[in-house]
């Protein structure tokens, strides 16, 4: 210690005194300047930063509103919404999205698709908005998740509710279906209606009703924490559901008229002539609608697309076959109605009609000619001769307009989207798709349902309605109630025809079935338990070289015959009306008489279904 | 003259003498101890609502501040002398642990802090920030004042050292504080004024070559944010904008106790450790922050009046070294939560959750009562 330390105390305390007075003073200073920066923040800039905090803790959300349920006539659901969960990310948290994602692979599968789909809701999310990527998942990987929650920055599992067809593909071409919002839609859809959404109705009813099932969504502004976690509800504006739906379609008549066409391609379309409500429509074969709800994957898809059976096809509604002789009561009521014949005109069928001064021979179905037939008889035979006879007489253009009263060539306005207007020929179509004239002999193939004509199996339905009605038109619809946002293009006026030509024509048609001679008799007419008006048709789908056998063993079977059947009873009140067509295949008017059956067996024998079901009912009925 | 003031001292004293007597006996700085007792109380109110009401924090808390008081009164029966006797071997243990952590440390967040122990984890920085101010307050008190070039030399290397093997851990934040309390003790023992002059003058081209040749491009987008967090709202910004929003929108008032959102909807990050004066600030607002100020102050107002009062030159500058670095303390944390300072991570004091840092701390105001009620000893040497 060296000696002088202790002689200059005083100096020393004087020295380090002078240090801390100034410290203090340095210190003063400072504080004045926290001080200052707090009261700045505090004072100055309060009113931002009390927003700021405002903004960060409330947050807009959309609440979805639940779509509306569909149900067939007895109250059955069609559609409804499962609850699901979902993996979300919100992007805020998320950090490196690439990295996090290539993480989520490594604990559940993420397909190409799903990421695709990923990025495009991304592009247009709110802030702080949860962005599903997977739908769907099972417990195994919400457990996988849940315990690698915490390195995975963002994400969450949402419960949301996903539609779901409980009956799988029986409507799938009815009901249609909903899936992910596309791109192109995207562009139309209003955001605002949509928020919260990300399925819209693709086809079917899900399509056609989208404004009425889709409601209106509400939102609530929420407490969240700085991850996005919803802490708490500050104020809500519920989300409106959509509407229900309920529909004429019958499951149980659906399912008894798929059974019936056995794993035949074809279609059916049955409808309450009164109501004009589809009781039953079926497009044969089908596909489960509920794989394309949160994203069907490509190999799926590609696989139903490519099916030479077609079955995401509508064939009912789509489908557009030559309607062939079914159009043959339209046809002969169209010569009465213009006094080409009447009940008593008679030709003679020797099998074939030539038109003169060519030698080309139209054939009847029977090549060796039905002899001596009138216009009842040419229903009940279903014969060509007499119709090819009056072709000339009547013209395309009285047949073109007489025929376009009962809907053929235009489309019915039915509620599903997807509709064809099949084709009933005229001159000035032909010279508008061709530019040439029409030829008579054309007239001679169309005045018995083949050449140009094509119809769709609900077109059928539509004009053999018209029929059982006698004349009065009705709109063919599967929703009971009208709904205020959709606009029924009602386009039919009843068709004006004397009651003596309607007695002969559906009393025709009653023989097709009744009469021994009737083409549909010895499939469907014997032991009949109520009285049907039908007529069959059978649609060429190659047409015959000239001078060749037909020989449907050496045709392929894509180029074979469709069998077509179109019917409805009882006569004296008509309660069904149906369109039936078989694809390369026969066995039409069976189908329709087991739908029929189905029907009316224990609508006309009420004692009979008193504490039955109608399945047990029609077992009743049948095994008396 | 000497004996005349000395009697009169006593007699001026006598009003107090019973007090003045119990409070030397036992070492203890009753004034220091109610201002402490006031700060810990309050911290413990703002960590119950930063930590989200959970009690077991706070009960932990409460118990580190029990242990941290019984450490702060048994460190305060120890005389300076005995402090000035073990200075160099403290040093030199500090010194060895501090290879130790570079050597066998525990790594944990990127740095590497920590000696493992067989119960016990520590962090021998901890230490160091004690030990600084004693041995550079040994050494320079029994140096001829103000100290010479070489006097000045050799405390900067006894500085440095501990400072430059802190700074390799890597703990910048820790390693600045400990230099500056040895700093402030060269401060304190009279460093002239035209050193500190150049020194200065030499530091800012020093800081331009820093940044433009030294500093690695994530280094100067650190400093970057801190200049601008707005241009990095979602990363390294994002703590200082909502501990910014969480002060300001405490307002004069505050939103009230246990109402502040931004902590409590977990938007303020490490809202009960380094950045626990938001919430005080959010929920108190400028009231309670200027009354934080006020306990600190005082506190810093009875360490200052400590060091003017000690009598021995030992004392002055270990009294003030410990005192100023409390400010430090203080102003820093404040500093980077309001956003004036870059965040570096430093606690408030016993308001900031955790042990370490207490234990710290109140070892420290032991010594500082430990010179404050040692001075019988120098009066009869006198």
């Amino acid at each position: 210690m060296p000696a002088n330390t202790l002689k200059d105390h005083k100096a020393e305390q004087r020295i380090v005194g002078t240090r801390v007075w100034l410290a203090l003073f340095f210190m003063i200073v400072l504080v004045f300047v926290l001080i200052a920066r707090l009261f700045y923040l505090q004072v100055l800039r309060y009113d931002e930063m009390s927003t700021q905090s405002e903004e960060n803790r409330v947050l807009l959300q959309t609440i979805p509103p639940v779509r509306g349920l569909i149900y067939d006539t007895h109250g059955k659901l069609l559609a409804m919404n499962r609850s699901s969960r979902s993996l979300t990310i919100v992007r805020e948290l998320a950090g490196d999205l690439d990295q996090l994602i290539e993480d989520i692979s490594t604990l559940v599968p993420v397909t190409d698709n799903e990421r695709r789909r990923f990025d495009q809701r991304v592009r247009r999310r709110r802030p702080f908005e949860p962005i599903p990527l997977k739908f769907n998942l099972n417990d195994e990987q919400i457990a996988t998740i849940a315990v690698n929650q915490f390195r995975l920055p963002g994400v969450e599992i949402d419960a949301d509710l996903v539609r779901y067809y409980p009956e799988n593909s029986i409507f799938s071409h009815s009901v249609g279906y909903v899936g992910r919002i596309n791109d192109r839609e995207l562009r139309t859809l209003d955001p605002a209606l949509y928020s919260g959404t990300y399925v819209t109705g693709k086809i079917g009813l899900e399509k056609y009703y989208e404004s009425v099932l889709l409601g209106k969504p509400g939102y609530q502004e929420v407490e969240t924490n700085a991850r996005g976690r919803v802490l708490r509800v500050l104020n809500q504006v519920p989300s409106e559901p959509g509407k229900d739906l309920e529909l004429y379609l019958d499951t149980e008549l659906q399912k008894v008229a798929i059974e019936a066409l056995e794993g035949r391609r074809g279609a059916i379309v049955a409808m309450d002539p009164k109501t004009g409500g589809v009781l039953a429509m079926v497009s044969n074969p089908s596909f489960d609608p509920n794989l394309f709800v949160t994203g069907i994957d490509y190999e799926t898809f590609d696989g139903l697309n490519k099916n030479i059976e077609r079955p995401l096809y509508n064939r009912a509604t789509l489908g557009e076959y030559p309607p062939a002789s079914t159009i043959k009561p339209v046809v002969g009521l169209a010569l009465l109605a213009n006094d080409v014949v009447d009940k008593d005109t008679r030709i003679f069928d020797q099998g074939w009609f030539q038109l003169p001064g060519s030698d080309h021979r139209f054939r009847n179905w029977n090549r060796r000619g039905d002899g001596w037939v009138n216009l009842h008889q040419s229903i009940v035979r279903s014969n060509d001769t007499f119709f090819y006879k009056q072709a000339g007489e009547l013209g395309i253009d009285r047949m073109h307009d007489f025929l376009s009263q009962f809907g053929l060539g235009r489309r019915t306005g039915i509620d599903i989207g997807e509709e064809r207007p099949g084709l009933l020929p005229s001159r000035e179509w032909k010279r508008g798709v061709y530019g040439q004239p029409w030829y008579p002999g054309e007239t001679v193939i169309a005045i018995i349902g083949q050449g140009y004509n094509l119809a769709t199996p609900l077109q059928l339905a539509e004009f053999t309605t018209i029929l059982a009605n006698r004349g009065r038109h009705v709109q063919p619809r599967l929703v009971k109630e009208e709904m205020p946002d959709i606009q029924s293009p009602d386009w039919g006026h009843d068709v004006d025809v004397s009651d003596e030509d309607w007695d002969l024509i559906i009393d025709s048609m009653e023989d097709v079935i009744k009469s021994p001679r009737g083409t549909a008799h010895w499939r469907i007419g014997r032991d009949l338990k109520y009285r049907i008006a039908g007529k069959t048709g059978t649609a060429q789908v190659v047409s015959i070289p000239q001078g060749e056998e037909y020989d449907a063993e050496q045709l392929k079977e894509y180029q074979r015959d469709h069998s077509l059947f179109v019917a409805f009873a009882p006569v004296e009140d008509p309660q069904i009306a149906i369109s039936v067509i078989v694809e390369n295949n026969s066995g039409a008017a069976n189908v329709a008489k087991s739908v029929m059956d189905h029907y009316l067996l224990p609508r006309l024998n009420p004692s009979l279904t008193h504490g039955l079901s109608v399945d047990e009912a029609l077992k009743a009925k049948v095994t008396n | 003259m000497a004996e005349q003031d000395f009697v009169r001292q006593l007699n001026d004293d006598h009003g107090f003498a019973q007090t003045r007597d119990w409070s030397e006996k036992l070492h203890i700085d009753f004034l220091l101890v109610g201002l402490l007792m006031i700060l810990c109380c309050a911290g413990l109110l703002i960590l119950y609502s930063a930590s989200g009401k959970d009690m077991d924090v706070v009960i932990r808390q409460a118990l580190y501040m029990l242990v941290g008081f019984v450490g702060m009164v048994v460190i305060a029966q120890f005389s300076p002398r005995m402090l000035m006797r073990f200075a160099p071997w403290m040093y030199a243990g500090g010194v060895v642990l501090l290879l130790a952590v570079l050597l066998i440390g525990i790594q944990s967040k990127g740095a590497q802090r920590w000696i493992q122990l067989p119960f016990i984890r520590f962090q021998p920085s901890e230490i160091i920030k004690l030990i600084m101010p004693i041995v550079v307050a040994t050494y320079l008190s029994n140096r001829p004042l103000p100290p010479s070039i070489k006097d000045i030399v050799i405390s900067l290397i006894i500085i440095g050292v501990p400072v430059g093997l802190i700074a390799k851990q890597p703990d910048l934040g820790t390693s600045l504080l400990i230099g500056s309390s040895g700093a402030f003790v060269l401060l304190l023992a009279g460093l002239r004024k035209r050193l500190i002059f150049s020194a200065i003058m030499l530091a800012i081209p020093a800081v331009f070559v820093f940044w433009q040749f030294l500093m690695r491009d994530y280094q100067k987008q650190r400093v970057l944010t801190f200049l601008n967090p707005e241009s990095d709202p979602w990363g390294a910004g994002w703590n200082i904008i909502q501990s910014k929003i969480a002060i300001g929108s405490g307002g004069l008032y505050g939103k009230g106790w246990l109402q502040g959102t931004q902590s409590h909807l977990d938007f303020l990050p490490e809202s009960h450790t380094d950045f626990i004066i938001a919430v005080l600030a959010e929920e108190m607002g400028l009231v309670g922050c200027l009354m934080l100020l006020v306990i600190y102050a005082l506190i810093i107002g009875r360490g200052l009046f400590i060091t003017l009062k000690s009598q021995t030159l030992f004392g002055r500058l270990l009294a003030g070294s410990i005192t100023l670095t409390f400010f430090v303390y203080i102003f820093v944390n404040i500093g980077m939560v309001s956003g004036l300072l870059p965040v570096v991570g430093v606690p408030l004091p016993l308001v900031s959750r955790g042990g370490t840092s207490l234990a710290t701390l109140m070892a420290g105001f032991g010594i500082l009562m430990s010179v404050h009620t040692h001075k019988t000893f120098h009066h009869r040497m006198r």
